[in-house]
């Protein structure tokens, strides 16, 4: 028999374990490519289309072409898909694994949400098409306002802020509307320290003065410093339920009567209502105004993956202040759309118009399908899960981590650390870093204000049990070491394309325009 | 020569009718990596309690506040390509501005360096 002693090598040489690690020539790691900035790709001289000449014709410009090069790299199709599709890899998405970031809610976003969006008469219209031509798109936006009321228990919802602090805006603005209309001059709203970041913004971008209400020492308002406050000064009050310490407001109630008595309204961000939703309605909590985050409760892309949608539900008191326009259902069941031109007849209160047109319609697609697959049943798992999950994780990594409201009971959907009881000169920002070596995005950090050094873990209720292992073994591994004062820790990140970045350094002396180096354009001179 | 201190952290210096103006060591440790810094010009009058002028670190924003009325004789411009000057010597190099006081009298409302120890001390 004749043999073929050609072939290769099945397995490994016999020193490869001993083997040093060395730097590549390239600067690659295998499949983790680096990847030089397009400009130092690209050539201005070089263009990846060919476009015909143009054709002669007098500028009317009077003056003002452009004299010198645009400066713009030009490539090839191939190497603009590689250098995007290579960067891409040096990125993290929820496609990829578990993103804990809390406060964000960065769930699943299923598929069957995406193929709804891109159907042709929900993708391909335009906010000006004439009405009769976009009924299906109506009946969404109609469809969705209804389920918002519905899951709230609120009298009415405004579809078109772009974002959650731009439903804050459109609630505030709609509290104030509703004072004006009342010819009451009332100056200050409340915000308690455990309330989201944008909430004292937004007031005090309608003008109010803001005031702090502090939390009691379990992390919730202090219900008796907020009803001493209240007075005929005070517009309203802005409350985060679930609040940023990841705890229910139970005294939401008490606190919505005592406001109202002293007649202000409440504004609650709904940016937490996913651990909530099917479970309590604000409305019987007494709320006047909620934003409700699609991309966050709904399962919309969010964090480069796409837009924010932010509609507000509104009480009886507020709902007649809401912004333009709306979609209204007449008595031959067409659909209409109420603006400036029509709002007379229907809504005369309404305080105006905050965006162009009608919202983010493929974020009402999204959400919509969201809901009716996930059903009433669906939902209401979907808070139970979420809450369960945040609570697995803060059981499994107390011992560990310092717990500072864990003893307050089980918290919502997101468990919250401190910085307490790590090694000397160890911080929150090494674990954030070392995670990241371990493969995971970090969780939000020295976030909520209220708790030193904080660490904010929401995994979201569509991790599976397997995943929360996986992670919590990672967050263990990386606190322990914190703990014992591992120095490698200090210098985390240590397999990410980019080591830990000197950021003191990049905000005084930010670099944010490419200029060829010097040395090459001396080269090309000569 | 003698220096006083405010609530919100900032420490006057004052040499005749000249008060110079800065931010205290406490407040450079909270604040962190101080970025950016803008000073007022000169000849511009603030009164007690004016926003003067912005520091910003890695961390946060934040206003300084005229601790005392007056107009404005020098802004430390050195602090616009050396903001760490405010982080490595806050209560001598890092000072923010000088300015020419209206009214002496308001520095009795101001904490000396042992008051302001303790009101940092009991924060």
């Amino acid at each position: 028999m004749s043999m073929n002693n050609q072939g290769r090598p099945t397995r490994p040489a016999e020193d490869s374990a001993a083997s040093p690690a060395f730097a590549t020539s390239t600067g690659n790691r295998a499949l983790m490519l680096e990847e030089a900035l397009i400009f130092e790709i690209g050539d201005a001289n070089r263009t990846g289309v060919d476009l015909p000449e143009a054709p002669k014709a007098a500028s009317r410009l009077g003056g003002l072409e452009r004299k010198s090069a645009i400066g713009l790299p030009g490539l090839s199709e191939q190497e603009t898909v590689r250098h995007y599709t290579r960067l891409s890899r040096q990125n993290y998405a929820i496609d990829l694994g578990l993103f804990p970031l809390g406060s964000c809610t960065m769930k699943h976003n299923p598929r069957l949400n995406e193929k709804m969006a891109r159907l042709p008469g929900f993708a391909d219209i335009h906010p000006l098409q004439p009405i009769h031509t976009v009924q299906g798109a109506l009946a969404v936006i109609d469809e969705l306002g209804d389920w918002l009321i519905k899951l709230t228990g609120m009298a009415g919802v405004a579809m078109s802020p772009k974002a959650g602090a731009h439903g804050e805006l459109c609630g505030i603005l709609a509290i104030r509307s509703a004072l004006e209309a009342r010819g009451d001059k009332r100056s200050v709203i409340l915000v308690p320290e455990s309330a989201h970041g944008t909430n004292p913004a937004t007031a005090a971008f309608v003008g109010y003065q803001v005031e702090d209400i502090p939390a009691k020492p379990d992390g919730r308002v202090d219900v008796d410093a907020l009803k001493a406050r209240l007075g005929p000064d005070v517009a309203g009050v802005m409350i985060t339920n679930p609040n940023t310490c990841g705890l229910f407001e139970r005294d939401l109630k008490i606190i919505s009567d005592a406001v109202h008595e002293a007649g202000g309204f409440v504004y609650c961000d709904g940016a937490n209502f996913n651990a909530v939703v099917g479970k309590v309605r604000p409305g019987d909590l007494g709320v006047d105004a909620m934003h409700i985050n699609l991309h966050k409760t709904f399962s919309t892309p969010h964090g480069g993956g796409g837009p924010g949608s932010g509609p507000v539900v509104f009480s009886d008191a507020l709902a007649p202040f809401a912004p333009l326009p709306f979609v209204e259902r007449s008595e031959d069941g067409k659909l209409a759309l109420i603006e400036e031109e029509s709002m007379e007849d229907h809504h005369a209160s309404s305080f105006g118009r905050m965006v162009a047109f009608h919202g983010q319609m493929g974020m009402f697609t999204r959400a919509l399908t969201y809901i009716l697959s996930h059903g009433a049943d669906g939902l209401l798992q979907v808070a139970e899960d979420a809450v369960l999950n945040a609570n697995y994780v803060l059981r499994s990594l107390e011992d560990v981590l310092d717990a500072p409201f864990g003893a307050a009971g089980p918290c919502m959907h997101e468990a919250l650390f401190s910085d307490n009881g790590l090694a000397d000169g160890f911080s929150t920002l090494d674990i954030a870093k070392g995670l990241i070596d371990e493969g995971f995005h970090p969780m939000t950090v020295y976030f909520p204000l209220v708790v030193h050094g904080a660490m904010l873990v929401e995994p979201t209720e569509t991790e599976s049990k397997a995943a929360l292992n996986q992670f919590i073994g990672a967050m263990r591994s990386v606190a322990l070491r914190a703990k014992q004062g591992d120095p490698s820790l200090h210098s985390a990140p240590h397999f990410a394309p980019r080591r830990r970045l000197d950021e003191t350094l990049a905000a005084r002396k930010p670099v944010l325009v490419w200029t060829e180096p010097v040395a090459e354009q001396a080269e090309a001179a000569e | 020569m003698s220096r006083y201190f405010t609530e919100e952290h900032e420490w006057v210096e004052v040499e005749g009718k000249i008060a110079t103006v800065g931010i205290t060591e406490y407040a450079q440790q909270q604040l962190g990596d101080v970025v950016f810094v803008d000073v007022p010009a000169e000849g511009k009058q603030f009164d007690k309690g004016d926003e003067a002028a912005v520091v910003e670190s890695v961390k946060a924003a934040s206003d300084v506040y005229s601790p005392v009325s007056g107009t404005i004789v020098e802004g430390n411009d050195v602090l616009a390509d050396e903001p760490g000057l405010v982080n490595s010597d806050p209560e001598g190099d890092g000072w923010f501005f000088k300015l020419e006081l209206t009214d002496a009298g308001e520095l009795d409302s101001l904490m000396d360096e042992a008051a302001y120890k303790k009101f940092v001390a009991d924060l």
